[in-house]
């Protein structure tokens, strides 16, 4: 199973990557994409768009279902990876390195409620009964 | 091959070809075309071969076992269709006087009471042509009710995880925030998440019961309470009501408004896009707002409940009352059946899930709530299978067809990986189930010994596997000519 270690998860599958400027890249994990198969498209939010945290801000949609993608933490959202409108299917290459926005955090210590590798990694175990 | 591509210039069906001689002189030239529609040229018999092949080509419940789970694909008595077909009702205008329609009106009367009866409900509204208009309505009536008592704090719809994706959409539609609830291991509603969820800002629950997990909600009298004693009310999706006819009724379960899926639950067509129709049920405080016009009877005499008479309904759906055809269809259904009918297709539905259910386990299939009872349908897991041999439930899907059966609702619903959402229906007999679990074990032993073959799936239909994934990126639903 991929879990890279320098990132932090949410429940809800998504990655968050804390950059050094201070502003954080968000994805779906390897597992999320894994469960849904073959993207087929991606809706992303606009830049400028206030986020809470949980709240819906993306969908990504395969041959199977289309899924909501949360905000991990409150934020404002200041870019969107333009590859992904016409190459859904990078996410299901590599989930890691196909982002899908990034935000500016409220408050950068609401990264320290999001989960480590270890605790999404017993998340997994746990959903697999 | 498409219509179009029989198409020969100047071949016609002179028989239904319209007269050409029509004169457009009112019609202004703005608004006329400048050059000809384009229509296939094709002879009559061209036109009959084509659409009689299609017609074979296709999977439907007049010719093949259907168990789409949570859509329930059972067999539509021919009475019931060729009744409504009577030229009597066919001919019929919506806006015919009173008077000269109180047989019709007696129906959808009859009607209207007969699913009052046999869900519990205080009033019935025959009006939504679709399920997810009646879920939209309901949930416009619930707005509608806290709107009236002045209590503009309740901005929450509270849903459950394993839902129908309308739930949430429709919640969102009325302009409520939804509020996600958590499913347990043995697949109830999480009692902890809805009691940590419910509050001064719930307007409502909606609630599919029995779920679209294919069990019964144990605790539905204490989430009743739970969210009536926070204020909200509670909506009953009647997707999967045929588990559950007259048997048990929203009603009793404490439900406030509920929708009931006409075209799926009262044996009138569906899987072709309509027409649809879900009379939405209300209990006594949501009877202000139900959607007009509604059948009304005093006297011996039927008339049309309207605005006049209900001031504080939440309005009209459509010009008229809702799906005249599909209301008929229903009304003749109920009629057929009567009431301990219904009872016996609440009991063979559940007998036939739990017949399924037992076979496939038995045959090796693993199910994704085994300790639990099926209601009318259930679920099982390619999980393990995909892990141990990579075959997926679309694989497996696409294999029942070359076997003859219509494909399972697969990967619904999405919390269960590689799930297969199996409801027979009451309209089967022992020996179709006998006979699909035969095809099902079939396969499981063509998964161990040639996978390969089950992945290309499938093989004898017109045609082969088809790359989905292609035809939902790459969209390309407009024909067009070959030389434009």
């Amino acid at each position: 199973m991929s879990i890279p270690t320098h990132l932090k998860y949410t429940k809800s599958h998504e990655w968050v990557k804390p950059e050094e400027d201070g502003t954080v890249t968000i994805g779906i994990t390897h597992h999320a994409q894994e469960l849904l198969g073959d993207m087929v498209f991606v809706e992303l939010p606009q830049t400028g768009r206030k986020l809470e945290k949980k709240e819906e801000c993306a969908v990504v949609e395969s041959v199977k279902a289309a899924a909501d993608v949360y905000a991990p933490i409150g934020g404002e959202a200041i870019a969107a990876n333009p590859d992904l409108e016409s190459e859904p299917e990078k996410i299901n290459e590599d989930a890691y390195s196909a982002w899908l926005f990034k935000l500016k955090p409220d408050n950068a210590s609401d990264l320290d409620d999001l989960l480590s590798a270890a605790d999404y990694e017993k998340l997994l175990e746990n959903e697999d009964h | 091959m498409l219509i179009f591509e029989h198409s020969r210039p100047g071949r016609r069906n002179h028989s239904q070809s319209p007269a050409t001689s029509a004169v457009a002189d009112k019609i202004p030239q703005n608004l006329l075309r400048k050059t000809q529609p384009l229509l296939p040229e094709v002879s009559e018999m061209d036109t009959v071969r084509h659409y009689t092949r299609l017609s074979q080509m296709n999977f439907s419940i007049d010719t093949e076992f259907y168990p789409l789970g949570s859509c329930t694909m059972k067999y539509n008595p021919r009475a019931c269709n060729s009744l409504a077909m009577l030229p009597q009702y066919l001919a019929r205008h919506p806006l015919a006087p009173e008077d000269t329609g109180q047989g019709y009106l007696a129906c959808m009367y009859d009607l209207q009471e007969i699913l009052k009866d046999v869900t519990g409900m205080a009033g019935v509204s025959l009006t939504p042509m679709a399920g997810a208009q009646g879920e939209l309505i309901g949930v416009m009536m619930i707005r509608a009710y806290h709107e009236s008592r002045g209590d503009k704090s309740r901005t929450e719809i509270i849903v459950p995880d394993a839902a129908h994706g309308t739930n949430p959409a429709t919640a969102v539609m009325c302009g409520f925030k939804v509020v996600e609830i958590a499913t347990d291991k043995e697949g109830n509603v999480d009692m902890a998440a809805l009691k940590a969820a419910v509050g001064p800002k719930t307007a409502g629950l909606m609630l599919t019961n029995p779920s679209t997990l294919g069990v019964f909600e144990k605790n539905v009298s204490e989430m009743s309470r739970i969210v009536h004693q926070a204020g909200g009310l509670l909506y009953y999706d009647g997707a999967n009501l045929n588990a559950v006819l007259g048997k048990v009724k929203p009603g009793d379960m404490g439900f406030d408004v509920i929708h009931i899926n006409l075209h799926k639950t009262f044996s009138t067509p569906h899987g072709g896009g309509g027409p649809g129709s879900a009379p939405v049920g209300v209990a006594e405080r949501l009877l202000p707002f139900m959607p007009v016009p509604i059948v009304g009877h005093e006297d011996g005499r039927y008339y049309w409940v309207t605005e006049k008479e209900k001031p504080q309904s939440i309005g009209r759906l459509s010009a008229h009352m809702g799906n005249a055809g599909v209301l008929l269809r229903a009304y003749i259904y109920v009629r057929l059946l009567g009431r301990d009918g219904m009872h016996r297709v609440a009991e063979f539905a559940t007998l036939n899930a739990n017949y399924l259910m037992t076979a496939l386990r038995e045959a090796g299939f693993e199910l994704a709530y085994p300790s639990r009872r099926a209601s009318h349908e259930f679920i099982v897991s390619l999980k393990n299978i995909k892990e141990k041999t990579g075959v997926t439930a679309m694989n497996l899907a696409k294999r029942l067809l070359d076997k003859g059966y219509h494909a399972p609702t697969t990967y619904f619903p999405t919390l269960v990986p590689e799930c297969l959402l199996i409801e027979p229906a009451e309209t089967e007999s022992k020996e179709t189930l006998d006979a699909f679990v035969v095809a099902m074990k079939e396969i499981l032993t063509e998964i161990e010994e040639q996978p390969d073959m089950v992945k290309d799936a499938p093989h004898t239909m017109p045609l082969r596997k088809l790359d989905d994934v292609k035809a939902a990126r790459e969209l390309d639903l407009a024909w067009k000519p070959h030389s434009e």
